[in-house]
């Protein structure tokens, strides 16, 4: 799948959402209820903003000194009888784990979700090779049962199926025939799943921190499909993005309690498990072999630049779950396997900006993902950022933007530029206002947008400049 | 207390009588008010669009033109805020006399409602206005600026208004500067949900703090058939009983 899903540039891509009553009405009230979740569990911690401000110093701490700690890391986990690779490249990436599957003869694979393996696509990459992938938390197992439909959220993929469509899927494709009740389509999975995990040859997960003093890595979930695919497979592979790591248990702690409370409101999930040694050596269980392939697919260009607190991301989704855009065009409009606004920010530096460069404007700017941002990433700020790139070192601004930005800053150089275009306005628009309430109801040029949709005031007759020069020139005339 | 007042270009051309009623306000409050005639735009549109060269020139001729003033008020959050934002234009090392202007800039600027409250320490400014009214609360006001509780203040001691909770008040109208424009699907949708909740709240009357907003959801009503009245907040706090015009009667 790779970080781009679909073919359709963003436009279409967007009236496609917005078309989707049926995805915008479960994207409206999973937005509402984790909103409100989230607003609960962080009220109930208390001191929200100082969590935020530790959370961020840990975050900018550790992106600041992540050679260090990515060395650590990787000793501990060799330490530990791990294998660690890291990968500059999706393609390597990917390469390494074919060897792997392929050295283990391997055929059967059971997945625990995971956002970075669909960034460097390796279930493609793994069926490829004749391996095949089972995923198998729920929601990931909802969208591969339909047809591999795409993610649209990075906490809870399926976000834009309400459950009645996912009885559908189940029915059609797996001949279910039980109601939507959650809780027996659940049960109908879990039969559906069980043996596959005796089955597998191997288990493949995400990291949603690695920590670096020990060695281990932490999987935060809900479901029980992550414990078992890091048990019982005899070979398990992690694969996680080279800034998913904290220096110590300490700072774990307190990640994993933003993370929890921020994505989904709950204090701690129901598994917040942490793999040290997971070969197993001093337990007798657990898979044989462990390999930890660290990803970087064009995260460390991110390093030294004005964009590198996007790296201090713990993807809890609380921008995505806030973000007002999102809520009315839904996560595939982005055209990104990471939407919302961190895919804004995050998609142009891990894909093309050509190929992106409509996502950065895809924001009212209203600053409510910043303000739900756990780690203090200035989101709506970096939006401004890459707008700055994209017109000035880029050069991919629409030539009719760039001559409206030139005559409007010109103009506003000037105080009498600036007045004598304020006066004109009122005869320029004269043809075009509508004389019974004075407003403007299909504008010229740079106004024809804007009055697709609404009506624009008439400008004043006299501006506030011309009154106020006016109500001067009579004052003083009444003193003389 | 002197105080120079900030005309946004909105107000300029659409909303004169705002800029009116914001000066009448302040002279009423004891303030000296004066208005430098050479301020044009705080360069919002063209900053927030990426193009930084330019909104740097125009953000050096609007630190000149206030620098010598004690306070500047503007009846707009989030002009206010692209005032308090300029000196990140100036981050070179070669542009450090900018920056610190720009910072000396920010620090004596300020959002009409602020300013009536936070410093002139006044919350009864002696309006009336008999109606029911929902409030919108912009966003680069009340979340990026932090300006919270002025308005509300403000608004409980105008004698007759019943102010009424609009629900989903944290999402933006979808108003957005050149987003308004550039994503015309999009702004839809969101002004629509807007719109759809205020008329959920059976007010008669809206009222917000910054014209861009109040003109993009009141043209959407316009536009829906809804003649909802639409009143920006320096109207009403200068409403008496008996006058009845708003910012509509030009």
């Amino acid at each position: 799948m790779g970080i781009k899903i679909g073919e359709k540039s963003f436009f279409p891509r967007v009236e496609e959402g917005i078309k989707d009553e049926g995805m915008r009405k479960a994207v409206r009230s999973a937005q509402d209820r984790l909103r409100s979740m989230k607003l609960r569990a962080t009220d109930e911690l208390g001191h929200w903003e100082d969590w935020r401000l530790l959370g961020e110093q840990i975050r900018k701490h550790t992106v600041e000194n992540l050679d260090y700690y990515l060395y650590q890391l990787s000793e501990n986990i060799e330490k530990n009888g791990g294998h660690v690779f890291f990968a500059k490249t999706a393609k390597e990436a990917r390469e390494y784990v074919q060897k792997v599957v392929q050295q283990k003869k391997a055929t059967k694979a059971v997945k625990s979700k995971s956002m970075v393996t669909e960034e460097i696509s390796l279930n493609n990459a793994l069926n490829e090779i004749g391996c095949e992938v089972l995923e198998t938390d729920l929601a990931e197992f909802i969208l591969q049962t339909d047809d591999h439909d795409e993610p649209s959220h990075i906490v809870v993929p399926c976000l834009h199926k309400d459950r009645e469509k996912i009885r559908q899927v189940f029915k059609e494709k797996l001949g279910y025939e039980g109601t939507s009740k959650p809780e027996e389509m659940a049960g109908f999975v879990r039969e559906q799943l069980r043996h596959k995990f005796f089955e597998a040859d191997i288990g493949i997960t995400g990291c949603n921190f690695a920590v670096a003093e020990s060695g281990s890595f932490a999987i935060v979930a809900n479901e029980g499909n992550e414990r078992l695919t890091t048990t019982l497979p005899k070979t398990l592979i992690t694969v996680m993005g080279m800034e998913r790591i904290v220096p110590t248990w300490e700072e774990l702690d307190i990640v994993v309690s933003l993370l929890c409370r921020s994505a989904v409101g709950q204090k701690l999930t129901s598994y917040i498990t942490l793999f040290t040694e997971p070969g197993g050596r001093s337990t007798g269980d657990g898979p044989e072999e462990f390999h930890l392939v660290i990803v970087d697919n064009g995260r460390s260009n991110m390093l030294g630049t004005e964009f590198q607190s996007t790296l201090h991301c713990i993807r809890c989704a609380s921008c995505i779950n806030v973000c007002p855009i999102y809520r009315h065009i839904g996560g595939h409009a982005y055209g990104s396997i990471y939407p919302g606004p961190i895919g804004a920010v995050l998609t142009p530096w891990l894909a093309d900006y050509k190929e992106y460069k409509d996502l950065p404007y895809a924001s009212s700017l209203c600053g409510a993902c910043t303000e739900a941002c756990p780690v203090k990433i200035p989101l709506h700020e970096l939006l401004i950022k890459h707008r700055r790139k994209i017109v000035e070192d880029e050069n991919l601004a629409p030539f009719p933007e760039k001559m409206a930005m030139m005559a409007f800053t010109v103009a506003a150089k000037s105080p009498k530029m600036f007045q004598y275009g304020s006066k004109l306005a009122p005869t320029l628009l004269f043809p075009f206002t509508n004389k019974q309430d004075h407003t403007i109801h299909e504008g010229p040029g740079p106004i024809k947008p804007w009055t697709e949709i609404r009506d624009l005031p008439a400008p004043a007759k006299e501006t506030f400049h011309k009154w106020y020069q006016r109500q001067q020139e009579e004052r003083t005339n009444g003193d003389l | 207390m002197k105080v120079s007042i900030f005309i946004t270009c909105i107000v300029d051309v659409m909303y004169p009588k705002v800029g009116k009623d914001m000066m009448e306000i302040l002279q009423r409050l004891g303030c000296e008010v004066d208005f430098p005639a050479a301020q044009t735009c705080c360069g919002q549109p063209a900053f927030n669009s990426g193009y930084h060269k330019d909104t740097k020139d125009l953000a050096k001729h609007m630190i000149q033109v206030f620098e010598d003033s004690d306070y500047v008020v503007a009846p707009s959050g989030s002009c206010t805020l692209m005032v308090h934002d300029y000196h990140n234009l100036f981050s070179a090392p070669e542009d450090e006399e900018w920056r610190e202007k720009a910072k000396r800039l920010a620090e004596k600027t300020y959002e009409l409602t602020q300013f009536i409250v936070d410093i002139l320490g006044v919350e009864d400014v002696g309006a009336e206005l008999h109606g029911t009214a929902t409030m919108h609360r912009s966003c680069h006001m009340t979340r990026l600026l932090n300006i919270k509780e002025p308005p509300t203040k403000l608004l409980s001691h105008v004698k007759g208004l019943e102010m009424v909770p609009l629900p989903h008040n944290y999402d933006c109208c979808g108003f957005g500067g050149t987003f308004s424009v550039k994503m015309v699907p999009i702004s839809e949708q969101m002004v629509d949900e807007k719109v759809h909740h205020i008329e959920g709240t059976g007010a008669n009357l809206l009222i917000g703090a910054d014209c861009s907003c109040l003109m993009n959801i009141q043209g959407r009503m316009s536009r829906l058939g809804n003649q909802m009245r639409v009143m920006h907040i320096a109207e009403v706090l200068n409403h008496r009983e008996g006058s009845d015009q708003t910012w509509e009667s030009k």
